[in-house]
């Protein structure tokens, strides 16, 4: 069985042809090499030709390379001993700790079966108002973070990942910045939440191949967490280089482009790894939450436009902010009628008024003369957009509504706000705060 | 077995894998791929000199050049009997709830089931005697399934006219016992039981004449019903960008829907919309038969992480259920969502089986697959005179919500009915978001045709206003173009937007669309005076609000007669007439 083939016949980007029988698809082999070792996976079978996705790169590895079949698919180690460990993303350390060979785990496994599935009813807080007050995020949700390049979607992240009340973070880095990667690493360390975080980073430095695989070795451990009783929030960045890299490959495998050079089977791909989410009745959860950004800030770009139909809703970045208009949490209903009987109120009134914000402020910068009524308005859109939309804000749900009828007292007479008069007895804020 | 072909894997790709094959093959007929203990069902698509190429419906990990196939000789078929009702399937017509029982959270691999529960039992009674003469699909009997008579057909396949040699007397059986003998022409007989199969691929004709869909579908939502109709036996499709809110619309149609059957197919979209439907129409009352909805429905669903191939097998799954029920001459209504989803699984084999691609890499092929899939809706007369019919609504979810893209394209070419969904109206929150002047429909509305023509032209005019408005603004606008502006906005507001989650709202039956449709075509026809632009705002305003609060009381209340009155009424005070 764990014979050498040491002929190889074609090397093409990252894939080596070699003659051999007895492979299985899908499996797992080791390439040495002059280079040193790396392992490869069975990516197609035609007689006894046997192409190898090469993990490191096919970068110097020679036709007489050895190759020796290791008769099982990619695994992952699942162990509790994952936490505060960082890994590439073939698995290996990468941050000089003990390789783990436990309880070893295949990736890629079958999806859910839609009947055993349950409508989400918790929400994941964590401590953003525009998450948390605006379009909550639920427990088994899957939500992508759409930006422009340059949009700090990494530092969101990163709060998340800190602010969130989960059990276990599970953050899969793909073509990150090696400066990102350690952005990550020390911002998680600094506040101690790196003991609940498992990483699988692949740097842009890396091998093509490894982004691959981020996904699902991060997806494989989030869900064995999850199966463990664990509320898991899986965090990727960024989806667009894990579809970049399936480009790279699929062309290289002479396949045929469908759109803008991506293969056809882009959507069944991300819908693999976004259909991941769910809530196991009777154990834990998991939720993904994941940045895609837009090449040239367009979402009808292939890789944002198949990720929106497959996710629940999306999260637009846009000038540092989590941005009001487009951004929506399509399960936020099932959860924000039971947070506090203000929620859905304040989450309406805040977003109509601050949508009139924007009008006035449309009108203003064309040169319109301003009303007492766009005075108040103007006043209410700065203080919504330092004290609400601001990433650094971190409050909780309640006090985050508080915030909100203090703002609304600061602005506007009751009447103006259009909410609701039984609300409005039982909130409104009865002496004015002072003013600031 | 032994006359069936057999073969050993010379390749894998993806989900594709070649045989070489010995003994004879035919195109679509179905395999097991062998691996250990396990077999893995596989469908032949294209076959080159001894080799056959087949789309594994699973994952193919683990197999291996040299494994073993069993060829069946069958094609891929769909179990056909009582018991398919509330079932809820895959693609491949695995049922999901009996599977998770045996396997858990996970959808195992290499697991089949058999579709139709084996163990139930059906009071059966006859309707032919010994001796009468039958045509494929006509009754040898009835069980009662739920509310409906579940006719026992003689099986599609069967050629010509044969003769009923025995049959059951009245009894409880199930599914696999004889309930008939019959003897052909030839003199060879053949057993009946309740339980068929049918090759999915292939449609059902055992039907006397295809006939023209006249009777409006009635969906109780009122732009379609009003403005872009579908006909009993008709076809329609939804294309929508991501967000407009396409399966919402199938969701209420699939409940609201005046129709015996429906079913819904759920082809590679997100699981967690399917578990909506699954965990709320056991609870949901159909209030034209008070009983569960689920009573009703077959769902079939292959979302988006289920496999690639099994998506392409289940809207054929889901059009032969329907077929089937057809043939009852009971009215099926097919909810296909989404369909682009199909056409992709269509082109991810195409690029597999490296056929030269056509636009966007989708095969050439495509418009003629398309073609063939509505085409198996339609109305038909059976046999013994009674009517039934499949209508198929399909989503499209088309790239970039660009509508000039291949599925959409093919799909506008075929159905009888548009119902394009805007960005433009859903970020406005005007549900549903069917764009009132791109839509269209070949079929007759519920209310006079003349009065949806007088309708629509305001909302073209208004539209053009609403455009003009934005250039020169309120000032440089004409008090009677505004009043057309407003007009169009009224209908807008009171008639084409309708609110899903009010009781009342959320469902207007036909009767109803006619009565408020003739009076608010008549304010929409009625020339008003106004002293100037404020005035007929608050006017129109205030009228929207009022015709608001009448949509969401209930028709045979007082306060229905007396919100009308107030309607009419108000229009009299600006009437401006001689």
């Amino acid at each position: 069985m764990h014979k050498y083939y040491h002929r190889v016949q074609n090397i093409a980007g990252n894939v080596l042809t070699i003659r051999a029988e007895g492979v299985r698809y899908g499996e797992l082999a080791e390439v040495h090499s002059r280079r040193g070792t790396s392992l490869a996976q069975v990516i197609r079978l035609k007689g006894d030709e046997v192409s190898l996705q090469v993990f490191s790169g096919s970068r110097g590895v020679a036709t007489d390379a050895q190759i020796r079949f290791l008769g099982h698919p990619m695994q992952v180690p699942f162990t509790d001993a994952l936490l505060g460990r960082v890994f590439t993303g073939g698995a290996e350390p990468r941050d000089n700790g003990p390789a783990l060979t436990d309880n070893l785990i295949a990736i890629g496994g079958p999806s859910v079966n839609p009947a055993r599935r349950i409508i989400p009813r918790r929400m994941v807080r964590t401590g953003i108002p525009m998450i948390d007050l605006f379009n909550t995020l639920v427990e088994s949700q899957k939500l992508p973070i759409f930006a422009r390049a340059g949009e700090p979607y990494n530092p969101l992240l990163a709060r998340i990942a800190l602010q969130s009340e989960v059990d276990v973070i599970v953050l899969g880095g793909m073509g990150l910045k090696h400066d990102d990667y350690l952005f990550f690493r020390d911002t998680l360390d600094a506040s101690g939440a790196l003991a609940r975080t498992v990483m699988f980073v692949h740097t842009a430095a890396d091998p093509v191949v490894e982004c691959l695989l981020v996904p699902d070795v991060s997806l494989a451990v989030a869900e064995q967490f999850a199966l463990a009783g664990k509320r898991v929030l899986v965090l990727l960045t960024d989806m667009t280089n894990f579809a970049d890299a399936m480009k790279e490959i699929a062309i290289t495998m002479e396949q045929i482009p469908s759109n803008r050079g991506y293969p056809g089977d882009l959507y069944s791909q991300l819908a693999s790894r976004y259909e991941k989410a769910v809530d196991f009745e009777g154990a834990g959860s998991l939720t993904i939450l994941a940045v895609t950004t837009m090449p040239g800030d367009d979402v009808t770009h292939p890789v944002p436009d198949n990720t929106g139909y497959i996710t629940e809703g999306q999260f637009y970045l846009r000038d540092g902010r989590i941005e009001p208009f487009g951004s929506l949490s399509r399960l936020k209903q099932l959860v924000n009628g039971k947070t506090r009987d203000d929620h859905r109120t304040i989450m309406n009134a805040m977003i109509q008024l601050y949508a009139a914000y924007r009008e006035t402020q449309e009108k203003q910068s064309m040169g319109f003369r301003m009303n007492e009524w766009d005075g108040k308005l103007l006043k209410y859109g700065v203080r919504f957009e330092r004290e609400m939309m601001d990433l650094s804000v971190n409050i909780p749900l309640e006090s985050a509504l508080d915030l909100g009828w203090a703002i609304f007292a600061d602005c506007f007479d009751p009447i103006e706000t259009g909410i609701h008069s039984k609300l409005i007895d039982a909130y409104w804020p009865k002496v004015a705060p002072a003013a600031n | 077995m032994a006359d069936h072909a057999t073969g050993k894997i010379v390749g894998v790709n993806g989900n594709m894998i070649t045989v070489a094959f010995e003994g004879s093959v035919s195109q679509n007929e179905v395999g097991y791929a062998r691996h250990g203990d396990m077999r893995l069902i596989a469908e032949v698509v294209r076959i080159r000199d001894r080799n056959a190429d087949l789309q594994v419906f699973d994952s193919t990990r683990d197999l291996m050049v040299g494994s073993p196939v069993e060829f069946t000789g069958e094609l891929l078929s769909s179990e056909l009997g009582p018991g398919l009702l509330t079932q809820i399937y895959d693609g491949l017509q695995n049922p999901l709830p009996r599977l998770a029982e045996q396997c858990g959270f996970f959808l195992e691999r290499g697991v089949y089931l058999t579709a139709i529960p084996r163990d139930t039992r059906w009071a059966f009674t006859p309707r032919v005697k010994a001796g009468d003469k039958l045509k494929a699909g006509e009754t040898i009997g009835t069980v009662p399934e739920g509310m409906f008579e579940h006719r026992i057909m003689l099986p599609f396949d069967v050629d010509g006219s044969v003769q009923v040699e025995w049959v059951s007397p009245a009894a409880s059986l199930t599914v696999m016992d004889p309930v008939a003998r019959v003897t052909d022409p030839t003199g060879a007989k053949r057993e009946i039981t309740m339980l068929q199969r049918w090759p999915v691929k292939i449609p059902i004709q055992a039907f006397a004449e295809r006939l023209r869909p006249a009777d409006p579908l009635v969906t109780k939502i009122r732009i379609v019903d009003t403005f872009f109709p579908v006909a009993r036996g008709g076809t329609y499709c939804i294309p929508g960008p991501f967000g407009a809110g396409k399966t919402v619309l199938q969701q209420i149609t699939s409940r609201y829907a005046d129709v015996d059957i429906v079913i819904i197919a759920a082809c590679g979209e997100r699981a967690g919309e399917v578990v909506e439907t699954l965990r709320e129409f056991p609870e949901l009352i159909d209030p034209k038969t008070g009983r569960s909805l689920m009573d009703r429905t077959v769902i079939i669903c292959n979302t988006s992480s289920m496999p690639v191939a099994a998506r392409e097998a289940s809207v054929y799954t889901a059009a032969t259920i329907a077929a089937y029920y057809r043939q009852m001459g009971l009215h099926v209504l097919l909810l296909a969502d989404s369909t682009s989803r199909w056409a992709q699984a269509l082109r991810e084999m195409s690029g597999r089986l490296e056929e030269i691609p056509g636009e966007e890499a989708f095969p050439a092929y495509l418009e003629s697959v398309i073609a063939a899939f509505y085409e198996r809706g339609g109305l038909v007369r059976l046999h013994d005179g009674s009517f039934g019919s499949i209508t198929i609504g399909g989503t499209v979810s088309p790239a970039g919500g660009n509508f000039d893209e291949p599925v959409t394209q093919s799909t506008l070419k075929v159905v009888g009915a548009f119902h394009g969904l805007s960005r433009a109206r859903s970020d406005a929150r005007r549900y549903p978001a069917i764009d009132p002047l791109d839509s269209w429909s070949k079929y007759a509305p519920v209310v006079p045709a003349e009065l949806v023509e007088t309708a629509r032209e305001l909302l073209r005019k208004g539209s053009d206003v609403g455009q003009m408005m934005k250039v020169v603004g309120e000032e440089g606008t004409s008090i009677d173009d505004f009043t057309t502006y407003l007009k169009s906005e009224y209908i807008d507001s009171v008639y084409l937007q309708q609110d899903a989650y009010h009781e009342v709202d959320c469902a207007t039956p036909a009767e109803r669309q006619r009565e408020v449709f003739t009076l608010i075509a008549g304010i929409l026809q009625q020339s008003m005076t106004f002293t100037d632009k404020t005035a007929a705002r608050r006017f129109f305003h205030q009228l929207t609000q009022t015709t608001r609060d009448w949509n969401r009381t209930a028709a045979d209340t007082p306060e229905f007669k007396e919100l009308q009155k107030k309607i009419e009424q108000m229009v009299a005070e600006v009437a401006s007439h001689a």
